[in-house]
């Protein structure tokens, strides 16, 4: 256990090794442009658009201004509408997995029940339903809430069902000793003791929804990041394709702060989210 | 404040008598082993008695029958009167390892088996808050069981079971994973609390002089499904050594030799 001055320095200290990492990217991806290097996998950098371009065209598809074209200023209308999906995904995925995930890993018979059909709906992955999807939903929006809420709905139910079984048989002991019902064992003692578990599947199931935007999205959809990413693939546009790449990837990433902060808000002092 | 004071916050459950009739419990059926076997133990109402014994001897498997968490295969076991089927709040154990709730502040651990028994916030946070003070953690009330060490988390385990008023308090070697000087002030503390609340006790240990310095009887149990003899009780030593006890008199010596004899004899 380090003092509080030194951790902090510390981790000051690592937050800005991360950040050297990250300026030393830029600046190679830079290069390789400039010398038109070619990489592993015959990646040919000279295809790519600067960093600088791209700094310029990001924020332009933010504010506006710079270049005038139908992509400026546009990001927020898009952000706003795949957020949307996201969270309602996202949301739908918690609210079935995380009930039936806390009945599957502490009653036997209903796991016996559910754990054939989990198992092999599990491994089919979200682009192999998406011809299915298209010809039963359709294009649109709803086609994309489902393949989200499909894919971060098994990480949430498999990381529940484990945190789960792990609750510490002495906590069932001392709630039941207590007095505690049956109903409240599971309320007020499992559900607690699982859910730094619990949180952990939602972090994987919110990063994959982010990850399965972009295919829901490719087709028939007008505002998201995921068909302007689609757009600008037709349009052969790399520097536009960059510009939404970084935009998922930030909205991923502040996503899962949001989630992990939002929580930590909730719970305050007690020890329910693990510490990363 | 002391626990007698408390009487007037809780109904306050008399102690309840124990009886062990011929227990035993056999672990994988049939062709199994037998843990423990032809148990038979009387306690009195009020009576703090220690069970002492090699590991494997089937103490704790006693306990835990006592606690209800398992089921005799044969025998019969009854706490006040009423025959044991499963956990209830006459019974509050207090294990080893403390089984605090890491979520919850000390105070909403202690407050816990009151709430869920349906008592009112108000009151049970009153009462929460008298025991907690009678096992001296009121400055510690709103810390987490991880912010604690050992000795101070085990007070919280006592105060929890304690608020609960129950009519025995089952102790599962609750010492055990204590330093020596904190092993010795929660002893002299525990026989405070014992004194005032007036309740039943077993007590489940591996220091012989533990159990001479808290109880009124000790049990001395030897077997167990290791040695291919079931968990039996071979001798019961009352300790007469009235209530100021002290570990370095001569007749505590004696008694405690006399008892390790017994254990070590098998």
């Amino acid at each position: 256990m380090t003092t509080p001055t030194t951790g902090r320095s510390a981790a000051a200290g690592r937050a800005a090794l991360g950040f050297g990492v990250l300026i030393g990217i830029v600046g190679l991806w830079h290069l390789g442009v400039r010398g038109q290097w070619v990489l592993v996998f015959d990646i040919k950098m000279g295809f790519l658009p600067e960093p600088a371009q791209v700094a310029r065209m990001l924020w332009d598809f933010a504010f506006g201004g710079l270049l005038g074209d139908a992509f400026s200023g546009t990001m927020w209308r898009h952000l706003w509408a795949s957020t949307g999906r996201v969270v309602a995904g996202f949301g739908l995925a918690a609210a079935l997995a995380i009930p039936l995930g806390v009945l599957m890993g502490r009653y036997r018979l209903v796991n016996a029940a559910l754990d054939p059909a989990v198992n092999l709906f599990r491994p089919i992955p979200a682009t192999a339903w998406v011809p299915l999807v298209l010809l039963i939903i359709g294009f649109g929006s709803q086609a994309t809430v489902f393949l989200i809420t499909l894919s971060a709905f098994f990480p949430i139910l498999l990381n529940t069902v484990g945190a789960v079984r792990e609750v510490p048989p002495r906590l069932l002991e001392a709630a039941q000793m207590l007095g505690t019902s049956r109903v409240n064992v599971l309320l007020k003692v499992v559900v607690p003791a699982a859910t730094p578990g619990i949180v952990s599947g939602l972090r994987i199931g919110l990063g994959l929804a982010w990850v399965i935007l972009v295919l829901g999205e490719s087709n028939g959809i007008e505002w998201g990041l995921g068909s302007m990413i689609t757009l600008a693939r037709e349009q052969v546009r790399t520097d536009r394709v960059v510009v939404g790449m970084i935009v998922i990837g930030l909205a991923g990433f502040l996503s899962d702060r949001i989630l992990l902060h939002g929580l930590r808000g909730i719970f305050r002092r007690r020890p329910l989210v693990r510490s990363t | 404040m002391s626990v007698s004071d408390l009487s007037r916050l809780t109904r306050h459950t008399d102690g309840g008598r124990v009886l062990v009739d011929d227990l035993g419990k056999r672990y994988g059926g049939a062709a199994g082993v037998d843990a423990v076997a032809g148990v038979s133990l009387d306690i009195a109402p009020g009576e703090f008695v220690a069970v002492v014994g090699a590991s494997g001897c089937g103490k704790s498997t006693l306990l835990r029958i006592l606690a209800g968490f398992e089921a005799p295969t044969r025998g019969r076991v009854e706490v006040g009167g009423r025959p044991v089927t499963r956990p209830g709040p006459d019974r509050g154990v207090v294990f080893q390892d403390y089984g605090l709730f890491p979520w919850l502040t000390v105070a909403e651990n202690v407050r816990f088996g009151l709430r869920q028994r349906g008592m009112p916030r108000r009151r049970a946070g009153q009462i929460a808050d008298a025991f907690i003070e009678v096992v001296g953690l009121t400055r510690f009330a709103d810390r987490f069981p991880g912010e604690l060490s050992g000795g101070m988390q085990q007070r919280v385990a006592i105060a929890r079971v304690l608020a609960n008023d129950p009519a025995v308090l089952l102790m599962d070697e609750p010492f055990g994973a204590l330093d020596a000087l904190t092993r010795t002030q929660m002893q002299h503390e525990l026989r405070r609390l014992y004194r005032e609340a007036g309740t039943t006790v077993v007590f489940v240990t591996h220091s012989i002089e533990e159990a001479v310095y808290l109880a009124d009887r000790v049990v001395v149990m030897t077997g167990g499904a290791a040695k291919g003899v079931p968990g039996h009780i071979t001798e019961i030593f009352p300790v007469q050594l009235g209530d100021d006890r002290d570990v370095n008199a001569v007749d505590f010596n004696a008694l405690e030799r006399e008892i390790s004899q017994r254990v070590h004899a098998g």
